[in-house]
Formats: structure tokens, C-alpha cells, sequence
């Protein structure tokens, strides 16, 4: 079985955003970069179902610019067998990535599509879904344990009610939530290792996917700040301010 | 002209009410109509329900037996087909929003706005990005059905009309898939507030050191009567199940007073706080971030304080 894998790159989890101050985007000239932190949970179970001898061959998918090969080859060192670089200059948004992993569907014909379920730079939260309609195929969103075995998926699904459990017919696609497992962390060899595995470039023109998606960012702003507070020095006083807001 | 369809989120034959967030927003676009979808296998209640909350025209209603319970590849579908005519399609932005509202947009060929903090005008509308720390404005194309995700905790829920608006069912033929089946929710019982909408919310983080400790917020909570919240690394070491997870990857509230117990404040846990009324930290660390946004401090040890703040309340 092939597992597909979404990794996308975004700017680094602990880098504090700013926004340009002529609101035409976010500074991003010189911030770190790194592996949404989701697309590794999602990269690591797919490595952990080919270390159980579930799945054959981890391919880990990037959509972006020319520079990207560079990351890429950070999953392959993580342990993905080769990697697919779908190029392009321009941002995707979710409805193009889903129809970019669609033709790569077409063509890897994977049994178990992984990606994460949001991409913390958009917070978009769609991709997986939308891949999982366009293909026709069942969708396990938020996945905080995934079990593989007699040609369906059964996944327990973090849901603001609890834990829900769904079984989806295989091929299916799964996205990834926080607990779902810790990924590992890249090792020296493996990195000199990853230098030798394929990374297989694409042009997006090359695809014939339409890249209209009726959506236009006209704005970026700062959000509104909270003005500074006062501190209190004992457990009496913050009851008496609590108490004179009416909040106790 | 906008006509907007609502689509209901429920549980247990009770309507969520991230729903009647959901009608602000759509009554913020000034539409012309309002219509509330309960997709249900007894969707009767549910419906009564959501007739009553001010600014809806109609409510309908699809009663099928695959509709017991929410599955995305099973209600989007239908969703899809009942958009015809609509303008705009919203949903709550809560994990029943976020599994079913792009599986809708992606079967109408449409992108999707995730997270409406505020609508502009029917098509323009912002959101948040990169945890919250920047604001967008978006512009859908007007030639389009708009599927939109609203953040409920930017809206305040619509309150109740001076009378029901009509109920009608809506037949729907479209075949569903089968491939994709619902086995178990396993529901943390509590009768405390429920976190998403209760007015007062306690939340402990790592600093309450252990799942046996984290018993001294539940009993502060019931004391003032919070529901009870949590850090990512609180739900991680498992003092509490993940539902309780306020922050960017868990849920985004907006109570009236909010009061983070051993939590540092990461960007990612402010995300989940920002529309609070009023913050509270306790923490033994005077230099930990939440004091940056915390609108009361107190510095000092959590197992000392609440016990003191107990007794303060008298
Ligand atoms: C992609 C991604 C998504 C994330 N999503 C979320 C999310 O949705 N929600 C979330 O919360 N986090 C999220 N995180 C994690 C976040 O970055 C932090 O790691 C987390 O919020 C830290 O939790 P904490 O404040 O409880 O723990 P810590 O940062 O360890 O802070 C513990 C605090 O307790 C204080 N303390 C210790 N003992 C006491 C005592 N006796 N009395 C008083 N104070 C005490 C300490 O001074 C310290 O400030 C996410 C991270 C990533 C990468
Ligand atoms: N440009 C991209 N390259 C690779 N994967 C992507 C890309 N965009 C989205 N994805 C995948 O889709 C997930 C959800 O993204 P989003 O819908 O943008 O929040 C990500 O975690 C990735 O797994």
C-alpha cells in the first residue's frame, strides 16, 4: 500500500507573525521556516504504518516554489521513500491543493492520503476535506489514532464532544490532529542518506488544474490589541476587582 | 440579493448553539432570507428549536435515517443539492463545521472562507491567520455561492423571536455513500457549564502537575460555577481529555471572564482567548507571557492561591 503525504512549508510555529505595515501581507523575508507542525504527525504515521509493514512506500508531497526541494528533503530524511514537488511561484489555496492531489491520485493510485488538518500559516482547515469530495472517498478529519487492517481505516477523531470513532473504506483520506503521535527527529545518517532519494519536480502548468478559486485577499491588519491589565498582589484583592466587575 | 442557508449543528436532539451564532453572522450580510437546514434522522425538536431564534424565515428539515448521526461524506451531499438558489451556505466553525462546510465547497466547486470574524459587506468578509496574528479581508467572487465557516466565538448568538418561523421538509434525492461509517462517540459526562458557551471559564495548564491535582480546578470551577478548560500540554500529559483544549488547535471562546491557572500563555493558547471579557492569570512566574494579555495578574503558587481565593469568596 502507498501512502500519499501532505507536507507543506510554512513560516516557523514560535516565529510571532507581523504584518506588513501597508497591509499588503505578513513579513516573511528572513522568518524561519519549517514542516507544519501537522504535516509531520501526518509524515511519522505514515512511517509508522511502513515499520508495521501496513503500508510499502511513504511519498511526501510538497506544493510550492522552486526553493522547496530543500524541505522536502527534510522529509526524506525523516524516512519517506521519494518525494513529488509540484512547482509553483504562486500560494495555493485549498481548493487548488486538493485538485493537485487529485491528479497525483490519479497517478500514484495510494490506498491512504495523510495530510494535516490545518496548515498553521492559512489556518484553512479544508484540504483534506476537499480532497476527500472531489475523490469521492471517505474522510476521517482529525485523527488522534489511526488503525489499519482488513481494507478500512477505523479512526478515533478528536470532536469538541469527545472522541468519535468512524471506520472508512480504504482509500480514504485522514487528517491529522495533535496527539495522534510525537514524530521523530531526523538523524545525521539519515539526512546524508536522504541526499540519494528521488525528489520528482512537476510543473503545476503541466497538470491542468484550474487555479481560480474564487477568493481575494485585500487586507492584511494587525489584530486588535488588549490594552495592558493591573497586576494584584493577593488572592483578596483579585476577588474584590472580580467582585466589582460583577463577574463573581 | 443574498439568501442564506444555515446549516444546524446538533447533538443528542438538542441544537448546538454555535447555530444561532451562525444566523448573527448571516443576519449581519442583511439578507433577504434566513433559512435554517436541520439534517437529522428526527430532526422535529431540533427544528422547534431553531424556529424560534430571531431572524430566521424558514427552517427545513431532511428526516433520514443516515442523517442519525454527523458524517461529513453522508450529509454533504445533500447540503450541496439544498444550496441551489442560495447565496451563501454557513456553517458554525466547530469540528462539525470544519469536517462538513469544504466537503460542501468542494462539491459546489467553490472555495471556502474558514473563520468569519466579521462580514464587511455580503461578499467581503475577515479572518483570521497565521493562530490569529494577523487579521485578513477576503473578497469572495459574487458569481459564486459563498461557503463560509463562522468563528463562534465572534458572534453573539441570536436571541429568540416573538414567534416560530415556519418548519418545512425538504426531499432531497441524492444517493449516499456507504463508505464511510460512524461507530462510537465517547462523551466525557459532566454537568458542568459547557465550555464553548459558558459565560465563566477556569482553565489549568501544566503547572497543575498531575490529573489527581487537576481535581483543585475542577472543585474552583464548581465553586464559581466555570466550565472547565485546558492547555495543549495539559491535554497532552493527560490530567484531562482533549476536549478541553482552548487555543488554536482546540477551541476558541469568548466567556465573560476567563482565568488560565499555570498556563504560560503561547501563542497558540491566546488564539483560543482573545475575545475573553476579562483575562485572569494566576501563575508562580512573573515574567510568563500571559501577563501580556492578561487584563488581572497575580503572581504566586496555584495550590496556595485557590484555596485563599475560595475563602475570599466566602
Ligand atoms: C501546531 C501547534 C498547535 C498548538 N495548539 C495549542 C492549543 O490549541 N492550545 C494550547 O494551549 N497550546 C497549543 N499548542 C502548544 C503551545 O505552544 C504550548 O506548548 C502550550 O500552550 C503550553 O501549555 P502550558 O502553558 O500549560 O505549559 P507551560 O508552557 O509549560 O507553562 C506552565 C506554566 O505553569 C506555571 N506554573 C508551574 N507551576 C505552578 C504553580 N504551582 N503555580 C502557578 N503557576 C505554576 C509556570 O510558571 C508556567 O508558566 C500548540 C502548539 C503547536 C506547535
Ligand atoms: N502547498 C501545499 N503543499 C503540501 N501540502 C499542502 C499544501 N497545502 C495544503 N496541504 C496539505 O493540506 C493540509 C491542510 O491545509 P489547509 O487546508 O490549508 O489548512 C496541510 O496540513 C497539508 O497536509
Amino acid at each position: 500500500m502507498k501512502i500519499l503525504v501532505g507536507y507543506k512549508r510554512v513560516v516557523d510555529y514560535n516565529v510571532r507573525i507581523q504584518v506588513k505595515p501597508d497591509g499588503t501581507g505578513v513579513v516573511t523575508d528572513g522568518v524561519k521556516l519549517s514542516a507544519n507542525p501537522f504535516d509531520d504527525i501526518a509524515l511519522e504515521e505514515a512511517l509508522r504504518l511502513r515499520e508495521k509493514g501496513v503500508a510499502t512506500e511513504v511519498i511526501v508531497v510538497g506544493i510550492g516554489p522552486a526553493d522547496l526541494t530543500a524541505h522536502l528533503r527534510n522529509g526524506l530524511a525523516m524516512g519517506a521513500n521519494r518525494a513529488i514537488h509540484v512547482v509553483t511561484a504562486d500560494a495555493v489555496q485549498p481548493l487548488t491543493a486538493a485538485r493537485v492531489f487529485l491528479k497525483l491520485i490519479e497517478k500514484e493510485q495510494p490506498e491512504l492520503v495523510i495530510l494535516g488538518k490545518q496548515a498553521i500559516d492559512d489556518d484553512a482547515n479544508q484540504t483534506g476535506q476537499m480532497l476527500a469530495a472531489l475523490w469521492d472517498r471517505p474522510q476521517a478529519t482529525f485523527a488522534s489514532r489511526v488503525d489499519i487492517a482488513d481494507g478500512k481505516a477505523t479512526v478515533t477523531r478528536e470532536v469538541d464532544a469527545g472522541l468519535e470513532v468512524i471506520e472508512a473504506e480504504l482509500p480514504a483520506v485522514i487528517t491529522t490532529d495533535l496527539r495522534l503521535n510525537e514524530p521523530r527527529f531526523i538523524k545525521l545518517p539519515d539526512i546524508m542518506k536522504a541526499k540519494s532519494k528521488p525528489i520528482d519536480s512537476i510543473e503545476f502548468g503541466s497538470l491542468g488544474v484550474e487555479a481560480h478559486d474564487h477568493l481575494r485577499t485585500t487586507h492584511y491588519a494587525a489584530p486588535a490589541k488588549r490594552s495592558k491589565g493591573v497586576m494584584v498582589k493577593d488572592a483578596a484583592e483579585l476577588v474584590a476587582a472580580l467582585k466589582q466587575k460583577g463577574l463573581l | 440579493m443574498s439568501k442564506i442557508l444555515v446549516i444546524a449543528e446538533h447533538l443528542g436532539g438538542k441544537l448546538n448553539s454555535s447555530t444561532a451564532r451562525a444566523v448573527s453572522a448571516a443576519a449581519a450580510v442583511k439578507a433577504d432570507a434566513i433559512d435554517v437546514l436541520v439534517l437529522s434522522d428526527a430532526p422535529d425538536a431540533i427544528a422547534a428549536e431553531a424556529a424560534k431564534i430571531d431572524g430566521v424565515s424558514r427552517v427545513l428539515t431532511i428526516a433520514r435515517s443516515d442523517n442519525a448521526h454527523a458524517l461529513a461524506t453522508v450529509l454533504a451531499p445533500q447540503i450541496a443539492k439544498a444550496a441551489a438558489g442560495y447565496s451563501h451556505v454557513f456553517v458554525p466553525s466547530t469540528t462539525f463545521g470544519k469536517d462538513i462546510a469544504p466537503r460542501v465547497a468542494a462539491l459546489l466547486g467553490v472555495a471556502q472562507v474558514s473563520d468569519v470574524m466579521s462580514v464587511e459587506a455580503a461578499h467581503t468578509f475577515k479572518r483570521p491567520i497565521y493562530a490569529g496574528n494577523a487579521i485578513i479581508t477576503v473578497e469572495a467572487d459574487a458569481s459564486h455561492t459563498v461557503v463560509a465557516t463562522i468563528r463562534s466565538a465572534s458572534w453573539a448568538a441570536a436571541g429568540n423571536a416573538a414567534s416560530s418561523a415556519p418548519i418545512e421538509a425538504l426531499a432531497i434525492d441524492v444517493t449516499l455513500p456507504t463508505h464511510t461509517r460512524f461507530v462510537e462517540l465517547k462523551q466525557g459526562s459532566s454537568d458542568r457549564p459547557d465550555l464553548q458557551s459558558a459565560s465563566k471559564v477556569v482553565s489549568g495548564g501544566r503547572g497543575v502537575g498531575s490529573k489527581e491535582n487537576f481535581e483543585i480546578i475542577y472543585k474552583f470551577a464548581d465553586r464559581i460555577g466555570a466550565a472547565v478548560g485546558a492547555s495543549r500540554a495539559a491535554v497532552d500529559a493527560g490530567y484531562v481529555p482533549s476536549e478541553l483544549q482552548v487555543g488554536q488547535t482546540g477551541k476558541i471562546i469568548a466567556p465573560e471572564l476567563y482565568m488560565a491557572i499555570g498556563i504560560s500563555g503561547a501563542i497558540q493558547h491566546l488564539t483560543g482567548i482573545k475575545d475573553a471579557g476579562t483575562i485572569v492569570a494566576i501563575n508562580k512566574d512573573g515574567e510568563a507571557p500571559i501577563f501580556e494579555i492578561a487584563d488581572i495578574g497575580l503572581v504566586g503558587d496555584l495550590f496556595k492561591l485557590i484555596p485563599e481565593l475560595e475563602q475570599a469568596i466566602g
